[in-house]
């Protein structure tokens, strides 16, 4: 084994690539609970992403309309899943379930023809000056434009949540729809915004893997990315910047444990592997989760 | 000088299967306190709810300072003036105070400035509250100010209160009124409903009374008795339950020191309780709801576990014993909630006196349902509670809140009980059905039963119990007889209003 193989900066510097996906597709679920929706179907909607980022990209030539379409495509499966939850009632948990298997076979459907893709390079920011700061620079500030926009969605969705009155009110929806339906706020309404948020994101952080991480169209190639990001949502306590914490966490374990296996740790591989969700459910654990949203899950009708 | 504030004319509401309003014609004047009587079902909520934008008439229509007002939703309504109080469903637990108020407001101010505001306005009306705590840790009665408070920052014409006095202590309300009438010496009208007819002769101005939907008299409260509107609402005489003394028996039920963390989340601890009831007694035991009469049920019913003494069933320790042990014991328990808790919503009468019955009423067999016997027991339930219900095989959800009220206690009455826990057993009934259920628990107390009666009506502890215990904050006071206690002193075993002042009327 050969520990000094492994270069900190990079390991540190990879960590914010491998996060980003699951960051993006868990912020966007939080959102979706916090207005007390429970959407099983961010693996769907993040497989769905990977195919339509692929699809668009490879048309267009452009990563990020690429991404655009896969937002485009995670929106309008959430939206399918807002009418049936939230117009015709049907429950939340099997509903999600069935999105996500429904979103594994729409994409392979979706997929098939771009197997062999290659969708465009996604260029590097390399921000002038920052970028070269010894340390910090590496780790940083080279890294492609998503992984800032996934920083920047944490920060403005903690700001909207705790500091604008649009937040409140989503998170009154969530805590007590009953109590938010008679002062007159728009639960279905609101919890439809938020749900097709929660979409857009999962579409998001789904393209990232299949432009950014691997890059081309593989079947299935989320692996259970979008269980993570769900996950993470509840072991942060509902909490943005705590999910900040967990995912970074899941995807410095993640790089950490293929880092140790390329230096063949004498540790068979399946301990390793299954180490980023150990730690990342210890680790949230032990900070003590918060209190779930009132109405989580609850279906709301007017009448009762 | 009065005006007319607000004027309602020929308002109609039918729900598939019934009309909860029918013509309903009545006028609110300025700086008044309107009561609103009914009985369950009566429509009361229907009607506020039209006149608060959350349900849209049929037909009929509204005028408000003599324009025409049609509030399409209740962000109109507030915005033309008026301001409700509920009686549930209105706070958001993990919430502030402060969050709570801004999301009744149309356009709150910062967080900052409105907290200053609600200090203010707490201070001037004597209702203090801090800005920054957490709804779900406040007592009922800091809840309701939370909504009070709500109202008032917007400067409503007309205040809209649902039974706003069922959590209060006898202080609190004395207070809750001074703010009121502070109210309406400022010009503002009170649109209160209640079915506590004595407070609406100390407070209302005008009453309107509804019976089955439909406007049936009006009357000036203080020119008549509580008994004369009681009948305008009932239609009909009242019968006041009435007891035979029975001579004290043996302890059946004594609590030795009972302490438990409460298992919800907001819950109140109970603090050392001891106390001993004796057969053919009723003990009465009063308190703000949220003093832990929810978990002295749960000890006493068998769902939360205690140590083994600190329950005793004729001298035998109970307090590890599951419910269904102990209703086989002779022990039963009846819930204040009735969806989810007392009874199962989505199953039959029947399924539901099967589930409590089973044991004493011998309804499994051989390991299988007597569904014949379970039928005839949920049918004798409804004969002898006078239970509205099409039949035996209609879900539970589908009573009104009342029946299905009548139907749980009368469960447990009916299997003969040696000693009968029931938490709120006539909350939400009317009066006649209350009236009904407080015989039987008499009645059941003269064949040589022990009763507990939990409940935050006190006029009915006063007029069942034997002897008189009070729960503040997870403690019981030590009983007294009821007989010849007054309302103040009673206000005083309850804990008082300690941390409430008269409103400065000249502020």
């Amino acid at each position: 084994m050969d520990l000094s193989s492994i270069n900190p900066l990079l390991l540190l510097a990879s960590l914010m690539v491998a996060s980003t996906p699951i960051l993006l597709a868990a912020l966007g679920e939080l959102v979706v609970e916090r207005a007390g929706v429970l959407n099983l179907g961010v693996e769907g909607m993040m497989i769905t992403g990977a195919a339509c980022g692929i699809i668009f990209s490879t048309l267009t030539g452009n990563a990020w309309l690429g991404f655009a379409g896969a937002a485009l495509g995670g929106l309008m499966l959430s939206f399918l899943f807002a009418v049936l939850t939230q117009v015709l009632l049907s429950n939340q948990v099997a509903t999600g379930l069935a999105l996500t298997l429904f979103g594994l076979g729409l994409s392979a459907l979706l997929g098939q023809s771009f197997a062999d893709a290659r969708p465009p390079a996604f260029p590097k920011l390399d921000i002038p000056i920052l970028s070269d700061l010894p340390v910090l620079g590496p780790v940083l500030f080279r890294h492609d434009g998503m992984v800032y926009i996934g920083l920047l969605l944490v920060v403005a969705v903690w700001y909207f949540l705790s500091r604008t009155r649009a937040g409140l009110v989503l998170r009154a929806v969530g805590e007590n729809h009953e109590a938010a339906h008679a002062l007159g706020y728009r639960v279905v309404l609101i919890r439809f915004g938020a749900i097709m948020f929660g979409g857009a994101c999962a579409g998001l952080g789904g393209a990232y893997i299949s432009l950014v991480r691997v890059p081309q169209w593989t079947e299935g190639m989320t692996a259970g990315a979008g269980w993570i990001a769900l996950a993470i949502v509840v072991f942060a306590g509902w909490k943005p910047l705590r999910l900040l914490l967990g995912a970074y966490l899941f995807g410095g374990v993640t790089v950490l444990q293929l880092n140790l296996q390329a230096a063949g740790l004498a540790i068979p591989v399946e301990y390793l592997s299954m180490s980023p969700y150990v730690a990342t459910i210890l680790v949230l654990v032990i900070l003590a989760a918060g209190r779930a949203p009132g109405s989580l899950g609850k279906t709301f009708h007017a009448s009762r | 000088m009065t005006r007319t504030l607000l004027a309602l004319a020929g308002l109609t509401k039918a729900y598939p299967g019934v009309v909860a309003n029918r013509d309903v014609s009545f006028e609110i004047q300025q700086g008044e306190v309107h009561a609103l009587l009914g009985e369950n079902g009566a429509g009361k909520s229907t009607l506020v709810k039209s006149i608060y934008g959350l349900v849209k008439p049929d037909s009929g229509v509204m005028h408000l300072n003599g324009q025409p007002f049609e509030p399409a939703d209740p962000k109109a309504a507030r915005a033309a003036g008026i301001a409700m109080v509920f009686q549930h469903f209105s706070l958001f637990d993990a919430l502030n105070v402060a969050e709570n108020v801004a999301l009744g407001m149309e356009n709150p101010p910062p967080l900052r400035d409105l907290a200053a505001r609600i200090r203010d306005v707490s201070e001037q009306y004597g209702l203090p509250l801090d800005p920054s705590r957490i709804v779900g840790d406040l007592s009922a009665g800091e809840r309701q100010r939370v909504e009070i408070i709500r109202c008032l920052l917007q400067d409503p014409k007309l205040l809209i209160m649902d039974e706003p006095t069922s959590v209060l202590t006898p202080q609190e309300v004395e207070i809750l009124f001074e703010t009121l009438r502070k109210l309406k010496a400022e010009g503002t009208a009170i649109l209160y409903i209640s079915h506590k007819l004595e407070e609406i002769r100390a407070l209302c101005d005008t009453a309107t009374i509804l019976r089955l939907g439909e406007v049936v008299g009006d009357c000036v409260p203080s020119d008549v008795s509580a008994r004369e509107m009681a009948e305008m609402m009932v239609g009909g005489t009242l019968h006041v339950p009435e007891r035979e003394a029975g001579p004290e028996g043996d302890i059946l039920l004594k609590l030795e020191g009972l302490s438990a963390r409460s298992p919800q989340e907001f819950g109140t601890p109970l603090r050392d309780i001891s106390v001993e009831v004796r057969a053919g007694q009723v003990l009465g035991i009063g308190g703000v709801a949220g003093n832990g009469q929810d978990e002295l049920l749960l000890a006493l019913s068998g769902e939360m576990p205690t140590a083994p003494q600190m329950v005793q069933f004729k001298g035998q320790p109970i307090g590890q014993v599951p419910p269904n042990a102990r209703r086989g014991l002779g022990l039963c328990a009846a819930p204040e909630e009735r969806l989810g808790h007392a009874a199962a919503p989505d199953m039959t009468l029947t399924e539901n006196a099967a589930l409590s019955g089973k044991t004493r009423k011998n309804l499994v067999k051989n390991g299988f349902v007597d569904w014949g016997g379970a039928r005839d027991f949920a049918s004798v339930i409804i004969d002898r509670f006078d239970v509205r219900t099409p039949g035996t095989e209609n879900v539970a959800r589908s009573l009104s809140g009342g029946n299905l009220q009548k139907f749980v206690i009368g469960r447990e009455i009916l299997q003969d009980p040696e000693v009968l826990v029931v938490n709120q057993p006539t909350w939400g009934v009317d009066a006649s059905a209350a009236a009904a259920i407080r015989q039987a628990i008499l009645d059941l107390a003269a064949k040589g039963a022990a009763v507990i009666v939990i409940s935050q009506d006190l006029d009915e502890l006063m007029e069942i119990s034997d002897n008189f215990a009070a729960l503040n904050e997870g403690r019981l006071s030590a009983p007294r007889p009821a007989k010849g206690l007054t309302i103040e002193e009673v206000g005083l075993m309850l804990g008082g209003a300690h941390d409430m002042e008269v409103a400065h009327v000249d502020a």
